[in-house]
């Protein structure tokens, strides 16, 4: 099968736009040893730049946190493009570039798991326009038929006439000709560079020291700025004392930003924090001091017993069935706020003058931060520029951009003079935006032989999208609010038939700030659905695999993986002497995933021994990436359910470093074994699905283990003696 | 002002007393391969090495500090990435974000250096820096890889 594509002209209307001169890429990001490919070389289209030297420069419009999407991307134009893999680079497009060029690099939003499977079409066939057009260049340079002429790893071969030349000596003439209205791409099964497991393509710099980060730009001549926003939700500034700073060393000048924040600009950072920590402040902490975490689980479960709901999935009549059952079953769940703590806190770094504001971030979303620069400077748009700086971690904060906002205020007040902003860990900690909080009441009716027949569950808590994307809510549902739950969507159904079945949604909206957070509301969705599931099995006296298995006949992918999973751990042999396993599956990010795992407890402690996952993605464009994000998505989910929980006293966040807010550490880490299954059709995410079961199946398998039954989460909060 | 050895090479440098170590390093030595992370010793993101010993920079005002003490930092561990833990790193292709890297490569070098055979307890006493990516087995594979010295290409 070879699928044959009509190419959208927005890709590839770009010879021509390349050759006007002022729109070359990159000719402006002084970061030092960072010169840009297109200064030297002409670019072939938005993609792909081959240089003299045979280098080939892969343009990347995502943003890489740590994820691989840029390696993974890369292999993607590679494989089309058929060029050398060894001498393949790649550079970032700047947000202003693409929008002065129509936005021919789409979207660059980096968020949901969405960096390859939303861009794969498009990159590919840039790939393979480019290499279309590298042909016709030799092929007209020979006066030999296009289609005569052959490919290899960046070498095109006329075998009749015995001619060969290479990418690099035909790519000035490839850049002017005319792009192709329609490529061929390969079959996924004919893969030699996409499909692999290849290193890396940014790993040697983060060994050195060489990779430069948001937090470590240098410019010349430039400040640095330390910043404190009321740690009050809906709090503001009332006054401060300016001149107690004034004379400290370094300190240039204090800045109120906006109503909420101040900051001190100082020759160093240091500096700049030391002086801020010395400032005195007067906060006007609002309405929301009576907040605690108390107040805010009171009005989460006012809302499991509310009557009014949004349905996100009905079948048959669960109220009734359950009103009729031979047998009910009810607990109720919950999931704290948790900070996403990328190991890099938030930065951007800005130059603004009267004519153009220019910034500098690791953001998940480039024409976001452009957009945010634009108004924050109130300049128009094509008088500002962001360039992307790869991201210390992301897990979705950076998808935000309040950071931008910030440091481009600061910036206006030093015109000429370029100020990095950088949070203090504390900052981070205060003023993230929060995996939000909910509660969940499951309720199933049993027959009397076993067999489940209804199934209530009603969430109860905060809605990401009201907040901070009302656009996308419905009617004022949220429909995020039901990840892996759907009856259909291709992001993720539910996995289970179950005749009477309501899942629906009591908003409740505390005043702290949610966030997308890795997994977003999959993860505390899996873990009530799952370990639920898990008490109805042991409620019907039957094996936790047997049962789900009934309700699973229609839904052969996600069974598939559960299977996969319960096959490599041996769930049908006992497990070694005092370890203990649980099983866990879900649909998420258009990907299907389960784990199965096994621990141990010993006098209360817990150690969670092995985790097999599996995940079924559609396609796998690089298998060792996926392994890592499945072992990284385990440490991030992990992270939460052993210790993560930002609790609120006095409206605001209590846990303000890491040693109050604990996260997974090496002893903590059990050996992962990750099955990747792609089974083709359908693209799915990588980054995130997997999170959502490790702590379903790590739950399920400490009640295996101890009898107990942890359902408000984190784990650090119980006894398992 | 403060004298210090880095990677070497000695100089004064004007500065509060107070100062931490990593941010002299970051500003004023202008050596950023040294992170900052979490600022009170919890993450191990400003690893760096005093007279070899993996020192968690953050706290460490530099008045601390004797001239003739050797500060190593990542950019110090090898000239050219060459370093058996570096090497190491690569072919297991470590780092994901790559942030807390450098502070996990200082303190697995030092590791190493006092204990050229670490078992897994070794190394999940001594190597308590926080990785939010969730690079720890790799970390870790590449610890015993490193300290056997199997690593050898990248793949
Ligand atoms: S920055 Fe020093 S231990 Fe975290
Ligand atoms: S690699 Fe990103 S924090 Fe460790």
């Amino acid at each position: 099968m070879t699928i044959v594509q009509s190419v959208s002209r927005r890709n590839f209307l770009v010879g021509s736009a390349a050759a006007l001169g002022g729109l070359s890429l990159g000719f402006h990001l002084p970061l030092p040893g960072k010169a840009l490919a297109a200064d030297a070389a002409p670019e072939i289209n938005a993609w792909v730049v081959v240089k003299p030297d045979e280098t080939v420069v892969i343009r990347i419009a995502r943003s890489e946190m740590g994820q691989g999407t840029l390696t993974g991307l890369a292999q993607l134009v590679a494989e089309e493009l058929d060029c050398d893999w060894a001498r393949v680079t790649t550079e970032y497009p700047t947000p202003g570039e693409n929008l002065a060029r129509s936005r021919v690099w789409g979207n660059f939003s980096t968020g949901g798991s969405r960096g390859i499977r939303e861009s794969h079409d498009y990159v590919r066939q840039g790939g393979a326009a480019a290499r279309q057009m590298l042909i016709a260049a030799a092929a007209a340079d020979w006066g030999v038929p296009a289609g005569e002429c052959t490919t290899d790893k960046g070498t095109i071969t006329h075998a009749a006439s015995g001619r060969s030349t290479t990418y690099g000596k035909v790519a000035d003439a490839a850049g002017r000709m005319t792009p192709p209205a329609e490529v061929t791409l390969k079959d996924p099964k004919d893969w030699t560079i996409a499909g692999q497991p290849l290193p890396r393509l940014d790993t040697a710099d983060k060994l050195t020291g060489k990779q430069i980060y948001g937090t470590d730009l240098q410019l010349d001549g430039m400040l640095n700025a330390a910043i404190k926003a009321c740690p009050v939700f809906g709090g503001k500034v009332q006054s401060f004392d300016a001149a107690a700073v004034a004379d400290m060393p370094g300190v240039r000048k204090v800045v109120q930003v906006g109503e909420t924040a101040l900051a001190v600009v100082a020759d160093t950072w240091w500096r700049a924090k030391t002086a801020l920590d010395a400032l005195p402040i007067v906060w006007d902490e609002g309405p929301n001091t009576g907040v605690t975490s108390a107040t805010i689980a009171a009005m989460l479960e006012e809302g499991l017993d509310a009557d009014e709901a949004f349905i996100g999935h009905q079948r048959g009549n669960a109220r009734e069935a359950l009103a009729g059952a031979a047998r009910m079953v009810s607990a109720v769940y919950g999931f704290p706020y948790q900070n996403h703590a990328t190991m890099e806190p938030m930065n951007a770094t800005a130059l603004y003058t009267p004519e153009k504001c220019e910034v500098w971030v690791p953001t998940q979303n480039g024409e976001a931060s452009l957009a945010a620069a634009a108004e924050a400077s109130g300049l128009p748009v094509n008088q500002c520029e962001v360039y992307k700086i790869h991201l210390g971690g992301g897990f979705g904060r950076r998808g935000m951009q309040d950071y931008v906002t910030q440091v481009v205020h600061i910036a206006k007040e030093f015109p000429g003079t370029p100020v990095k902003l950088i949070w203090s860990r504390e900052e981070d900690m205060l003023q993230g935006r929060y995996h939000p909080v909910t509660q969940g009441r499951l309720t199933g009716a049993l027959d009397a032989d076993g067999n489940l027949t209804a199934l209530h569950m009603r969430i109860s808590g905060q809605s990401i999208l009201a907040a901070v994307m009302p656009q996308r809510m419905q009617d004022g549902m949220d429909p995020l609010i039901f990840q892996g739950l759907t009856v259909d969507s291709p992001e993720g159904h539910l996995g289970y038939t179950i005749p009477n079945l309501l899942i629906d949604h009591a908003m409740r909206n505390p005043p702290v700030p949610p966030g997308f957070w890795r997994g977003v509301n999959l993860n505390q969705n899996a873990i009530y659905l799952e370990c639920f599931l898990d008490e109805l099995a042991h409620a019907a006296g039957q094996d936790p695999l047997a049962f789900r298995r009934k309700l699973m006949a229609n839904h052969p992918k996600h069974l598939a993986v559960l299977n996969a999973v319960a096959e490599r751990i041996g769930w049908d042999e006992p497990a070694p002497e005092g370890r203990h396993r649980g099983l866990a599956q879900i649909m998420g990010f258009g990907s299907y995933v389960a784990a199965a795992a096994e621990v141990s407890v010993t006098d209360g402690r817990l150690r969670i021994h092995r985790i097999v996952a599996a995940t079924d993605p559609g396609h796998a464009v690089n298998p060792a990436q996926i392994e890592r994000q499945v072992e990284g998505s385990f440490v991030y989910g992990l992270s939460a359910c052993l210790y993560g929980e930002c609790t609120v006293n006095g409206g605001r966040i209590e846990q303000e470093n890491f040693d109050t807010y604990e996260v997974m550490r090496m002893a903590d880490m059990p050996a992962v074994e990750t099955i990747v299954m792609p089974s083709g059709g359908f693209w799915g995410g990588v980054g995130e699905p997997t999170i959502a079961v490790a702590a379903p199946a790590v739950l399920n398998a400490i009640f295996a283990a101890t009898g107990k039954r942890i359902r408000q989460l984190p784990l650090k909060n119980h006894s398992l003696v | 002002m403060a004298r210090l050895t880095i990677n070497g090479t000695q100089r004064d440098i004007d500065v509060e007393p107070d100062t931490p170590l990593l941010w002299v390093l970051r500003e004023q030595a202008g050596l950023t391969g040294t992170k900052y992370g979490c600022g009170v010793a919890q993450c191990g993101a400003c690893t760096v090495h005093i007279d070899g010993v993996a020192t968690r920079s953050c706290v460490m005002p530099v008045s601390a500090i004797e001239p003739e003490q050797q500060i190593v930092t990542i950019e110090g561990l090898s000239p050219d990435g060459s370093h058996p833990v570096q090497k190491a790193w690569l072919a297991l292709d470590v780092p994901q974000c790559g942030y807390c890297q450098a502070g996990m490569i200082m303190a697995a070098a030092s590791l190493i250096a006092q204990n050229p055979s670490p078992t897994d307890a070794d190394i999940d006493a001594e190597i308590t820096n926080i990785c939010r990516c969730g690079t720890y087995n790799r970390v870790r594979a590449a610890i015993k890889a490193a300290a056997d010295g199997s690593a050898t290409s990248n793949g």
